[in-house]
């Protein structure tokens, strides 16, 4: 049963709308949380969006002028006005989220085999979330993650070799080995972090933001984007309690930043239901709080939350602000790989489990003939071939070397690292004995 | 009596409990427990006596990620051991408030990692509570007990070492147990203490410290360190999981017929100057050890307050095993740690200076 049906109906918030040619104007209802029966999470603009599982005969469409673009859709004639993506998006969409899954069940069998070591957190479940909205951002936008970040970084285009290094440990790794599992950054794809702390990431997240609108108005350096590059900040329910999160709404609606908060409410903090943890526990509702949008949206439907983040992202984009956008989802596995996961309630992991995005996404392009059978076998089939070539890589790669320890401490390598003889510190023989200064 | 420790000879990574000898009481009985159940114990006993002691912090309902509080919450119900939500800053602050109000806090940091926000909360209030109010109100009742330390791939994160900056608090005191019998009546002491303590728990030890716990309420004192074992060229100072390392060098260098004087400090702050320096009057040679940054870390303050007090009985300069100046790293744990190696090194570097 899931967890939200206690949450009683809200009143609807007051949220600024914006208007285009093509929106249909709705009357505003009210926001139940969605289970699959009832009706599909709202977009900004008071429409529901498609239901992927609805068996109904004219949903109600979230109307944007982005999916009716002038792409290619597969033709044909019973289902071209239903689909909500092109052919081509949808196998975006769904290879990445397969790529997330193997990735992390690959993550697993390598953990218990003693390839990798230390807490790592797995994804497994949620994929609809991060494809469904890092798959919309352009290369100069960027992302900040929690310690649950190996498939962020998947989805914003760090190569799964890079990251299969990093997680052993290796110097191949995007981090060169330094960080691990819950540190992964990467300069060339904007991936701003990998934070094992929750609720870290979410400052630096709005000082990024705060930094793209300052190119884009006070430098005035024009983005390809051809507005100001969106920062994503993720993090779960847990942290909507803690007070750097509240700081950073407050800031970021003050300054009508281009950030889009994006809460991955998988209802539990390691041992901690989110129910019991907080007083209001309808997080979404906190943003218009702080004067900006609040959206929730079914987590486990990757083309509702692709709808809504469309409408986030391009808010952001435009210099309207930021919004607070809530992802009912789920995570699979425990909070980690070292979490015995005994506190959830099978029927609740059942409920979840029902839902899996992958096999959703798969359903729905089936459904509208978007694709075949093999063709998304052949991807299956391409991403393990993908995780495969990852794990030899990062097998077949180095450990880092000794002189490797000192470095980046600071930005001068000398004046710490670097002994006065010019060589790394731990190169001196002197090194193991408690004499060596540092 | 000796009292046995679990997996000696067996060393996992490089770190073994192994014996003690007790040198200063008498044996107790008891059955041989490990660290989080000689915790969780102190706990049941400190709420048992105290009707208006509460423990909470992040996830100690269903027993806390290290197992320290598992049954407290069935026993003594939802009302005084309760999980918060995620927020250290507030759990810390909360604590004060509960503390001032004549009430015993025993709030948890899930890892002394996260302590940081807390921080403010700690150093501003908790430590200058009775000063600033001119003694109307205390917080004596706060006790945090936060779990610190390596712990072979903690990382980043997971294994910091931040006692140095609350011992450069006035107003709190830091204590750190080395194993499950002194972990238990350490705890005890500091919850019933009339000043506001930060109790870290050495996390590598939680499973692996085996030992014979009394089920007794008892309690040791704090501020003073216990001679571990007695020797004549070196004293050795540490604290915590360290002091099996040192304990490790000790027995390694005592077939090169060195022998060592081993003092677990128990309480780094009010630390037990006395102690200290009457065994480096009898030895001359002092090396302090500890898992933190060498720079500004405890031993510093060791280092220096001995140097001002046995100037002319020392024969060699403090040494300082200690961690590296760097973040906490993950795959180079090995070679960030003091580890016995380099502690053999520097007593045999310091005993022959």
């Amino acid at each position: 049963m899931s967890a939200f049906s206690a949450v009683k109906s809200l009143s609807t918030p007051t949220i600024t709308t914006r208007s285009t040619p093509s929106s249909n104007p709705k009357p505003s209802f009210p926001f139940p949380f969605p289970s699959p029966a009832s009706a599909g999470a709202g977009s900004l603009r008071h429409s529901a969006a498609i239901r992927l599982n609805s068996s109904s005969p004219s949903p109600l469409r979230a109307v944007s002028s982005h999916v009716l673009s002038d792409e290619q859709r597969v033709t044909s004639p019973s289902n071209h006005d239903k689909a909500l993506v092109t052919r081509r998006e949808a196998l975006d969409l769904y290879e990445d989220m397969a790529l997330g899954r193997s990735f992390e069940d690959m993550c697993a069998q390598m953990y218990y085999r003693g390839k990798m070591f230390g807490f790592v957190h797995l994804y497994n479940g949620q994929e609809a979330v991060s494809t469904g909205f890092i798959r919309l951002l352009q290369p100069g936008d960027a992302v900040v993650s929690t310690y649950r970040d190996h498939v962020h970084a998947l989805s914003k285009g760090v190569p799964a070799r890079a990251v299969m290094a990093e997680l052993f440990g290796k110097t191949t790794g995007c981090c060169r080995g330094q960080g691990g599992s819950m540190h992964m950054f990467s300069a060339p794809h904007n991936f701003l972090g990998g934070f094992a702390f929750i609720g870290e990431g979410i400052p630096v997240a709005t000082g990024a933001a705060f930094s793209s609108r300052y190119r884009h108005e006070v430098l005035k350096e024009a983005s390809p984007s051809g507005g100001l590059d969106v920062t994503l900040a993720f993090f779960g329910d847990g942290t909507c309690n803690n007070g750097q999160f509240f700081e950073c709404l407050n800031m970021a609606q003050l300054w009508k930043l281009p950030i889009v908060f994006v809460v991955e409410n998988n209802l539990w903090a390691i041992g901690m239901s989110h129910l019991r943890a907080t007083s209001d526990p309808v997080i979404w509702k906190k943003g218009p709080a702080f004067g900006m949008p609040g959206v929730p949206v079914d987590g486990m439907d990757v083309l509702k939350v692709r709808e809504v983040a469309k409408e986030a992202i391009e808010r952001a984009r435009s210099g309207e602000g930021p919004t607070l956008v809530e992802c009912e989802t789920y995570r699979f596995r425990g909070h980690s790989l070292a979490d015995p996961d005994e506190l959830r309630k099978p029927d609740e992991k059942a409920h979840y489990t029902a839902r899996d995005p992958i096999l959703a996404l798969k359903k729905y392009i089936l459904e509208h003939d978007l694709a075949s059978e093999s063709e998304l076998k052949g991807i299956e089939k391409k991403v393990d071939d993908v995780i495969e070539d990852a794990v030899e890589f990062a097998d077949a790669s180095p450990f880092p070397p000794r002189s490797q320890l000192l470095e980046n401490v600071f930005a001068d390598p000398k004046g710490f690292g670097v002994g006065p003889d010019g060589k790394y510190r731990c190169e001196d023989p002197k090194f193991t004995e408690g004499t060596a200064q540092v | 009596m000796t009292l046995r420790g679990l997996g000696r000879g067996i060393s996992i990574g490089k770190r073994c409990f192994s014996s003690f000898t007790e040198v200063e009481k008498p044996p107790m009985d008891g059955k041989p427990i490990n660290l989080f159940s000689a915790i969780n114990q102190a706990l049941h006993i400190a709420l048992e006596t105290d009707p208006r002691a509460y423990v909470f912090g992040e996830d100690v309902g269903f027993g806390g990620v290290f197992r320290c509080t598992t049954g407290l919450a069935d026993r003594f119900g939802r009302n005084r051991v309760f999980n918060t939500p995620l927020c250290e800053q507030g759990i810390a602050g909360f604590a004060i408030g509960l503390a001032a109000m004549g009430n015993r806090a025993i709030a948890e940091i899930q890892f002394a990692d996260y302590i940081y926000p807390a921080f403010d909360q700690i150093v501003n209030e908790a430590a200058k509570f009775r000063y600033r109010s001119g003694n109307q109100f205390n917080c004596g009742g706060l006790t945090i007990r936060s779990p610190y330390g390596a712990v072979g791939h903690g990382g980043h994160y997971h294994s910091q070492s931040p006692e140095a900056f609350f011992c450069h608090v006035p107003g709190l005191k830091v204590v750190i147990p080395r194993s499950p019998r002194q972990a238990k009546g350490l705890l005890l002491a500091c919850i019933r203490d009339s000043n506001p303590v930060v109790f870290f728990e050495p996390k590598w030890l939680y499973r692996l410290a085996v030992e014979e716990v009394p089920e007794h309420d008892y309690m040791l004192p704090l501020s003073q360190a216990e001679v571990i074992r007695q020797g004549s060229d070196i004293t050795l100072v540490g604290w915590g999981a360290q002091l099996s390392v040192l304990e490790h060098a000790c027995d390694e260098v005592a077939k090169d017929g060195i022998s060592c004087e081993l003092i677990d400090l128990r309480t780094l702050i009010p630390w037990d100057k006395e102690t200290v320096e009457a065994s480096v009057r009898k030895t001359g040679r002092l090396l302090v050890s500890h898992e933190a940054p060498v720079t500004g870390g405890f031993g510093a303050e060791i280092s220096a307050s001995i140097a001002e007090r046995c100037f002319l009985r020392l024969e060699a300069p403090v040494a300082r095993i200690c961690g590296l100046d760097t973040p906490f790293p993950l795959v180079y744990e090995p070679f960030y740690m003091p580890t016995k190696n380099k502690v053999l090194d520097a007593i045999k570097a310091t005993v022959n200076y």
